[in-house]
C-alpha cells in the first residue's frame, strides 16, 4: 500500500543552526508510529516543520508528500485545509494549548466549519458528540465552559475531539501525556488506541515514555540529535535495541517484568545543536564509541532482520534472538 | 459578583476620600489664602476679618469636619476670590478640558494600538523598527517640549495654527497633538509587547496547526487575548490625560480645568482646588473600576461562574 506520508531529506535550522539533519520517514495509511528520544532532539520540529508552522527564522528543506502532494511547496490555502483535515495535532501542554478567552465548544465548531462545513445546530450537534465520544461528562452543559473550567486531562480530551473534527488520515500527538497525572496519562493512551482502531486513523505518537510507545504503536523510530538513528517494529527494538542509544534508553527505564535490575541512566545530555560533535553526534555518550566514531557520521541503513539502524558498532545479537527476529518481517 | 462590586467601590470610596484628606491639609499646611490673596499691604484688620469669615483660625481638624459636613450636603464650598460656587467654577471649564481630553484620547487609542500590533505582526522588519523607534521618541519627550516644538513649527515658523487661546477649532489642534503623542507612544509600545507576548502562545500555534488562516489567527485567536492587557494600560492613560490637561492648558492658555487647578493653587483658592482634586480622583476612581470591569468581561478566568457540575 501507498504511504499516507512520506518525508525525504527534511532539514531545519533555526537561525542558521541547524537542528534537524535530514529526516527520511514514512507513515503508512492507519499505521500507528512512535517517535521517542530525549527532549531537544527534534521530535516536534520534524512534524512542525512538516506542517509548516515553525516560525519564520527557521529555513526548512526537504519534501513532505501527503499521498503524493508535495506540502513544501503548496500554497497557502492547500496547506490550511491539510492543517486539521488531513493532518491534525495535538500537543503537550493541553491547558495552554486551547484558548483561554473562547468557549470550549467554539473552538470545536470552529474546526467544524473549517474542514467539514458545518454551521448552526449541525455543528452544535457534531460537536457535543465529539466531546461525547472523548469522554467529557456532560458535554451538553459543559460545551459554553472556557478551557480554565476543566482538568488537564479533560482539556487533552477537547485537544483530540477538535483534532477528530476535520476527520484527519493522520494524528500527530506530540507528548499528549507528558503534562498528566500518572493515571490519566493512562486514560488518555486507551482512548488514543480506542480512537485510533474505531476511526482507522494514522497516529504519530510522540513520547520519551517507552512503555507508553509500547501500548500505542507497532513501529518506532528513534530520533537523536536532529536524527533517526534506529528504526524498525516495536517488539523488535523492544527485545534486542541495537544502537547502544535505544539500549541506553531502555536501561533507564525501570521494568514490571522480567528480573530486577539496576537503572542505568545514560551519562551526559543531548548536545547543543551549535556544537554537534563531527562523528557520530551520540559518540561522547556511548560507551561502545571507538575513535573511529568520532570522526564518521553513520548513515541510517536497512538491516538483515529488517530494521534501520545508524551505528558503526551497534549492539550485537545473539544468534536466538535472530530467529525470533525474523517473524517481524 | 456582588461582593466583587461592593470591595471595588468600598476601595473607590477610600481612595477619593484619602485624596480629599490629603489635599485637604496640604493646602492649609503650605501657605496662608489670606496673606496670597489680599497682598502683603493690607492692614491686619481686613487681614483678620478674611480670616475669621473663612473660619482659617479654627483647629484644623475641626475646619476638616465642617469641610466633610458641608459636602454630605452637595455643598462644596466658594471660591475666596470672587464667593461663587467653587463646583461652578469647575464645571464651566470641564467642557473645554474635555474638548482637549477626548480627542487626545481617541487619536491615542486610533492609532497608538494599530501601530503596536501591526509592529508586532512585522517583528523584526523595518517597519517594526520604525514604530518602535517613534514610539520611545514620543513618549520620552516630555509634554511641555513637544508643545513648545509644536508652537515653533506650526505657529512661530509656518504660520499656519495659533500658538494659543480658545476661539476656534484650530485652536485645539496643537494641544491636542502635544496631549495624544506621548500616549500614542505609550500604547504602540505596550501592544506591540502583549501582542508578541500572545502570539508566542501555544493556543496561537494550535489555531495554525487546526487549519485557521492567518488572518484569523490574529483576529479571532490572539486579539481578543491581547486585549486584556491593552484595556488595563487604557485605564491608566486617563490619568495621565489628566495630568497631560494641566501643563497643556498651561502652554497653550486653554481655558480649561487644568489651567484653573493651576492658577488656583497660586491663589491658595482652597475650596476650587479641593473640587478639582476631589472631581480628578472621581475620574480615575471610576476609570479603574471601569477596567476591573470590561477586563473580567474580556477575560473569563477572573469572571465569576457558577461551579461546573
Ligand atoms: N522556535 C525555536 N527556535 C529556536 N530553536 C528551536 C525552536 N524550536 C525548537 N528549537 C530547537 O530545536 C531542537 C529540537 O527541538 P524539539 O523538536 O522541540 O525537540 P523535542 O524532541 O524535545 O520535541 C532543540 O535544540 C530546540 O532547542
Ligand atoms: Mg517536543
Amino acid at each position: 500500500m501507498d504511504n499516507l506520508v512520506e518525508i525525504r531529506n527534511l532539514r531545519v535550522a533555526f537561525d542558521g543552526v541547524p537542528v534537524l539533519h535530514g529526516i527520511d520517514l514514512d507513515v503508512a495509511p492507519g499505521e500507528a508510529l512512535g517517535l521517542v528520544g530525549e527532549s531537544g532532539c527534534g521530535k516536534s520540529v520534524t512534524w512542525l516543520a512538516a506542517l509548516g508552522l515553525l516560525p519564520g527564522k527557521a529555513t526548512v528543506s526537504g519534501s513532505v508528500r501527503l499521498q503524493g502532494q508535495d506540502l513544501a511547496t503548496a500554497p497557502r490555502r492547500t496547506l490550511e485545509r491539510v492543517r486539521g483535515g488531513r493532518i491534525a495535532m495535538i500537543f503537550q501542554d493541553p491547558s495552554s494549548a486551547l484558548n483561554p478567552v473562547i468557549r470550549v465548544g467554539q473552538q470545536i465548531i470552529e474546526a467544524l466549519r473549517l474542514h467539514r462545513g458545518l454551521t448552526g445546530a449541525a455543528a452544535r450537534a457534531e460537536a457535543l458528540r465529539l466531546m461525547d465520544l472523548v469522554g467529557i461528562p456532560d458535554a451538553r452543559n459543559r460545551f459554553s465552559l472556557y478551557t480554565h473550567e476543566f482538568s488537564g486531562g479533560q482539556a487533552q480530551r477537547l485537544m483530540i475531539a477538535m483534532a477528530l473534527a476535520g476527520e484527519p488520515d493522520l494524528l500527530i500527538a506530540d507528548e499528549p501525556t507528558t503534562a498528566l497525572d500518572a493515571t490519566i496519562q493512562a486514560q488518555i493512551l486507551d482512548l488514543l488506541v480506542t480512537l485510533r482502531r474505531e476511526m482507522s486513523m494514522a497516529t504519530v505518537f510522540i513520547s520519551h515514555d517507552l512503555a507508553a510507545v509500547a501500548q500505542v504503536c507497532e513501529r518506532v523510530c528513534v530520533m537523536y540529535a536532529g536524527k533517526i538513528i534506529e528504526e524498525g517494529h516495536v517488539g523488535q527494538l523492544f527485545e534486542t535495541p541495537r544502537h547502544p542509544y535505544t539500549r541506553g534508553l531502555f536501561d533507564a527505564i525501570p521494568t514490571l517484568s522480567g528480573p530486577l535490575r539496576r537503572l542505568v541512566p545514560i551519562p551526559g545530555t543531548v548536545p547543543d545543536p551549535r556544537e554537534l560533535p563531527p562523528g557520530c553526534a551520540f559518540a561522547p555518550r556511548c560507551n561502545r564509541a571507538r575513535a573511529f566514531c568520532s570522526q564518521h557520521r553513520p548513515e541510517l541503513l536497512p538491516q538483515p532482520e529488517g530494521r534501520q539502524l545508524a551505528c558503526a558498532f551497534p549492539v550485537p545479537i545473539t544468534q536466538d534472538i535472530v530467529h525470533r527476529q525474523e517473524e517481524y518481517q | 459578583m456582588i461582593r466583587f462590586v461592593t470591595s471595588r467601590l468600598f476601595r473607590a470610596g477610600l481612595t477619593v476620600l484619602s485624596v480629599m484628606t490629603f489635599a485637604f491639609v496640604v493646602l492649609r499646611m503650605s501657605g496662608d489664602p489670606a496673606q496670597v490673596l489680599l497682598g502683603p499691604d493690607v492692614p491686619q484688620n481686613v487681614v483678620q476679618d478674611f480670616r475669621d469669615r473663612w473660619g482659617l483660625d479654627d483647629p484644623i481638624w475641626q475646619q476638616y469636619l465642617s469641610y466633610l459636613r458641608a459636602m454630605l450636603h452637595g455643598d462644596f464650598g466658594l471660591s475666596m476670590r470672587d464667593r461663587s460656587p467653587a463646583i461652578d467654577l469647575v464645571m464651566q471649564r470641564i467642557p473645554a478640558t474635555l474638548q482637549l481630553t477626548i480627542p487626545a484620547l481617541i487619536l491615542q487609542l486610533a492609532f497608538g494600538i494599530p501601530a503596536g500590533i501591526y509592529a508586532a505582526l512585522k517583528r523584526g522588519t523595518l517597519a517594526d523598527r520604525g514604530v518602535i523607534v517613534t514610539a520611545i521618541v514620543g513618549f520620552t519627550v516630555p509634554s511641555f517640549v513637544l508643545g513648545l516644538l509644536l508652537v515653533l513649527i506650526f505657529a512661530v515658523t509656518l504660520g499656519i495654527l495659533p500658538s494659543g487661546g480658545a476661539s476656534s477649532w484650530q485652536h485645539a489642534i496643537l494641544p491636542v497633538l502635544t496631549m495624544s503623542i506621548g500616549g500614542i507612544g505609550v500604547l504602540a509600545r505596550f501592544s506591540r509587547s502583549a501582542m508578541i507576548e500572545v502570539m508566542g502562545q501555544p493556543y496561537i500555534r494550535t489555531a495554525s496547526a487546526k487549519g485557521v488562516s492567518w488572518g484569523d489567527v490574529v483576529r479571532n485567536h490572539a486579539l481578543p487575548n491581547a486585549a486584556v492587557p491593552i484595556v488595563t494600560i487604557v485605564g491608566f492613560m486617563v490619568g495621565s490625560l489628566i495630568a497631560g490637561a494641566i501643563i497643556v492648558e498651561t502652554i497653550f492658555s486653554w481655558p480649561g480645568m487644568g489651567r484653573l487647578l493651576i492658577v488656583s493653587v497660586t491663589n491658595r483658592d482652597l475650596a476650587v482646588v479641593q473640587c478639582i482634586l476631589l472631581l480628578v480622583a472621581a475620574v480615575m476612581v471610576v476609570s479603574n473600576l471601569t477596567v476591573d470591569l470590561l477586563y473580567g468581561w474580556l477575560d473569563p478566568r477572573l469572571r465569576q461562574t457558577a461551579p461546573a457540575h
